[in-house]
């Protein structure tokens, strides 16, 4: 019995440390509409800060309190400078951009940490109260855990008292429900925005301090800290702080028995119940359905096919790849096959977040499902190269189907939710399932069959398939179902009216993108040889993201030169800097203040006014 | 020839009773105006009879066939056309592909792959661009065009099932005087040429006496007056909704 209380209230306190960084992320979300991907990075920061602060300072408790408060503070300061320097300056862009953006931002702290603070995980040597043990029910508790336990609800009820007591307050549960509204009454929104900001910045600073004694500032706090958040945000409803409270209590609980009962599946479990939330309430469990911000529907460009000088250039470029790889070393070569699968995996991605309207953060889920599903048919199934690369396509084609029926009625950010929480479902049954996957160890030995094993052949054959697929995705993109699809996007309500399925239309483009997706995942199996969980991970689902909006959503140009670009932007900078990260993190943050609306949707638009003017 | 037949529908939100126990019906090639003050309970009325909204009781027929309660979807197919008070149109399309996906949606034509969509029905689409005057503006982008003529391309849209009945909700809102008039006429001869049923909800007074053949009058989600405009211009509950007698206002 003592053991099952114990284990209760360590869920507890585990709840308490994930509220504090949800609470900023849901508070954030609420007033500027903006997901804030680098929420995570702020708490990473606060645990370096606090880490700083509190190894200089003597180890009382009170000396704890002011250094991690200090610590919150100064990454409040942060998050002023962010809100600042970028994000006042796109409140205006696509939703999407915005994210982009602050990814581009977690990609400079990596580095910034990195330099600063080193590669190491830093602890913090505790002193004597800190790491005293309470008796409870003949178990013995960490006191440190006991103290978390009440900072969680302290925090919900400092923050209750701060927006239903206080003028400010007011001012933020208004311009939660109607930001317009707000700012047509005279009400100083910047300043709103940028103390939205620091606040939930601040709470950021104060989680990672806080997380100090019981772990350690690490480089991998950033993307769990966010993962966790989001999971709680949308579990909870998004805006909603009880709700965030009531999603970490049960996120944090579930931790801490699932680790006890089912040690095998608690990286599944987090997900699953977000699943089944989500399709059950697609809100959250206390959240309101979501009001777009007024006109936003109807700044969408027109869609034209491109002008026939561009496709020449299309033309051309193809013709050249034909022809590189007489001129060009093994390395590059390589390097242009990895270009032309992630030309692919972007298109794919394009079919779901351009028409379709369906921002998929978890892309890699498909591309990861098709390249374990080559490398089961060749090493499992004994089947030859081009069976295993009809498998990868059908096989993540046939799960796009069965988690399509589940996602295609949720919209926006928590569509993009669900998406993640299935991508990291597939990673942990990769990752766990050690006799059947091999786990971290992956699965090797995955080559060409022998006609295509030259490396030139295999970039030919790479070359076709890819530039094959693309143009038969455009194409249908072009056909009655890409317009009914995105007649769909458009307007939900004349959609319908017309006659309209939204839900089969959106399950097919989903379906059609994990097959597109699945096959690129094929492909890169092959081209490398192996296959490993990180095919799956987060990152490769921000790597699509990332490459879709660089290029640009509005036609199929974009996810092509978008693809091309990251993919050469990353190689070259591998080679020249090891602060790859901090060079790459600027550069999107560049070309998403310079070009709002992706490389080729900006260039395509300067081009079309050159030639009116 | 009646085609839309409404018995006793009823909705209440929560305790409020928006719309109670309306009857009515109205005939092919008949222009029939629902008006009341705000909150009366046109849009819910509407949004009853196209399937956005479901009846708590009552039975609504469209030719003879029981559509209570279908989606929006199975509505239109059945052939109901609808314009919205705001405008709801595909503002990544020009106008005629507007038109197209309707006809496409109409003709059963959506699940095709290959061939490009403005290869299809591309001289139907002009054709229905051409009655509500919009020709000239078919290959501009639906998101830039002015209000009037965003109406107007609703209009055409709402056509491209060929509709034996025509729910228009406000279609004049936020028009230029002039503009309403020239819009609701232009309703006016579909309605006689085509047959088709109009029933529409309308602010515009003089729109409202200008074309409508017969006219609803709804205060608080009933039924207070029906009959053409002489009749409604007389009536004395109407005139004491509309021009308040202190006694039963609801209106503005």
């Amino acid at each position: 019995m003592g053991f099952v209380l114990v284990q209760f209230l360590t869920g507890l306190a585990s709840a308490s440390s994930l509220f504090l960084v949800a609470a900023g992320l849901t508070v954030i979300f609420g007033v500027t509409r903006v997901v804030n991907f680098a929420h995570g990075s702020l708490y990473m920061l606060g645990a370096y800060l606090g880490w700083t602060i509190l190894s200089r300072l003597p180890g009382g408790p009170a000396w704890f309190a002011g250094g991690v408060v200090l610590a919150g503070l100064g990454i409040a300061a942060v998050g002023v400078l962010i809100e600042v320097l970028l994000l006042q300056r796109i409140y205006k862009a696509p939703e999407l951009l915005q994210l982009l953006a602050t990814f581009g931002v977690v990609l400079v702290v990596q580095d910034l940490v990195l330099k600063l603070w080193g590669p190491n995980d830093l602890t913090l040597s505790r002193p004597p109260w800190m790491r005293s043990f309470v008796q409870i029910a003949g178990e013995r508790m960490p006191f440190y855990d006991l103290l978390m336990i009440g900072i969680g609800p302290l925090v919900l009820l400092a923050l209750w008292l701060l927006f239903t007591r206080t003028r400010w307050g007011t001012l933020v549960r208004a311009a939660t429900q109607d930001r317009e509204m707000v700012a047509a009454l005279g009400v100083d929104q910047r300043l709103l925005f940028t103390t939205v900001f620091a606040l939930g910045a601040g709470l950021a600073g104060i989680g990672g301090a806080l997380a100090l004694p019981d772990g350690s500032a690490n480089g991998q706090m950033d993307l769990t800290a966010i993962t966790d958040a989001f999971v709680v945000v949308v579990v909870g409803g998004l805006g909603s702080l009880p709700g965030a409270y009531l999603a970490s209590l049960l996120i944090a609980l579930l931790q801490a028995f699932g680790i006890v009962l089912l040690p095998k599946i608690t990286l599944v479990l987090v997900f699953v119940v977000m699943a089944v939330v989500l399709v059950v309430r697609p809100n959250g469990l206390l959240g309101r359905k979501l009001t777009l911000a007024r006109g936003e529907a109807n700044t969408l460009a027109l869609v034209r096919p491109a002008e026939p000088a561009l496709r020449w250039l299309g033309v051309a470029a193809l013709l050249l790849a034909v022809w590189a790889p007489w001129f060009v070393g093994p390395f590059a070569l390589s390097v242009m096959t990895e270009m032309l699968v992630a030309m692919l995996f972007a298109a794919s991605l394009h079919v779901m977040m351009g028409p379709g309207g369906m921002p998929s953060f978890g892309h890699a889920a498909w591309f990861g499902l098709g390249a374990y599903g080559a490398a089961f048919a060749v090493k499992g199934l004994a089947l030859s190269m081009p069976a295993a690369l009809v498998v990868a396509p059908f096989g993540a084609a046939l799960a796009a189907l069965v988690f399509g029926g589940f996602v295609v009625r949720l919209s926006g950010v928590y569509l993009a939710m669900l998406t993640l929480a299935f991508a990291q479902i597939v990673w942990a049954v990769m990752f766990q399932a050690v006799s059947v996957t091999g786990g971290d160890n992956g699965i090797l030995g995955v080559w060409p069959a022998g006609w295509a094993s030259n490396p030139r052949v295999f970039y030919w054959l790479t070359l076709a398939i890819c530039v094959a697929c693309v143009l038969v995705l455009r194409r249908a993109l072009y056909a009655p179902f890409g317009y009914a699809l995105r007649a769909t996007r458009d307007s939900a309500l004349r959609a319908e009216a017309i006659g309209l399925n939204a839900g089969s239309l959106r399950l097919v483009a989903l379906v059609i993108a994990g097959a597109a997706a699945g096959l690129a995942g094929g492909l890169a199996a092959f081209s490398k040889g192996s296959v490993f969980p990180t095919y799956i991970s987060i990152d490769r689902s921000v790597d699509a993201l990332v490459m879709v909006l660089l290029g640009g959503v509005q036609s199929m140009a974009g996810p092509v030169v978008g693809a091309l670009a990251y993919t050469g932007l990353f190689d070259m900078l591998l080679m020249v800097t090891d602060l790859w990260r901090l060079v790459l993190g600027l550069s999107i943050i560049a070309l998403v203040l310079v070009f709002p609306q992706g490389i080729a949707g900006t260039t395509y638009r300067l081009w079309l006014r050159g030639r009116e003017a | 020839m009646t085609i839309l037949n409404v018995a006793g529908i009823s909705k209440s939100f929560g305790g409020v009773r928006a719309v109670a126990d309306v009857s009515f019906s109205v005939a092919a090639g008949e222009m029939l105006a629902l008006i009341g003050p705000n909150g009366a309970g046109k849009s819910t009325c509407f949004n009853m009879l196209n399937g956005q909204t479901a009846p708590d009781s009552g039975r609504v027929t469209l030719q003879g066939r029981d559509i209570t309660g279908l989606s929006p979807r199975r509505i239109w197919r059945l052939g109901v056309g609808r314009t919205f008070q705001i405008t709801a149109t595909f503002a990544s399309m020009t106008v005629r592909e507007n038109v197209q996906v309707a006809l496409l949606a109409h003709h059963r034509r959506v699940w095709r792959f290959l061939r490009p969509a403005f290869a299809w029905f591309g001289a139907e689409a002009d054709g229905l661009l051409a009655q509500v005057g919009m020709a000239e503006q078919a290959s501009r982008a639906a998101g830039v065009l002015a209000y009037g003529d965003l109406k107007r391309l609703e209009l055409a849209i709402a056509l491209a099932n060929a509709p034996a009945l025509l729910l228009m909700d406000e279609p004049t809102a936020g028009m230029a005087p002039s503009e309403r008039v020239a819009l609701m006429r232009l309703a006016r001869d579909l309605a006689s040429q085509r047959g088709i049923a109009v029933l529409f909800t309308e602010h515009d007074m003089d729109v409202v006496f200008g074309v409508a053949d017969r006219i609803l009058v709804l205060n608080r989600g009933e039924l207070i007056a029906e009959g053409d405009g002489p009749a409604i211009r007389s009536d004395a509950r109407v005139r004491a909704v509309y021009l308040g007698s202190g006694a039963t206002s609801g209106g503005h």
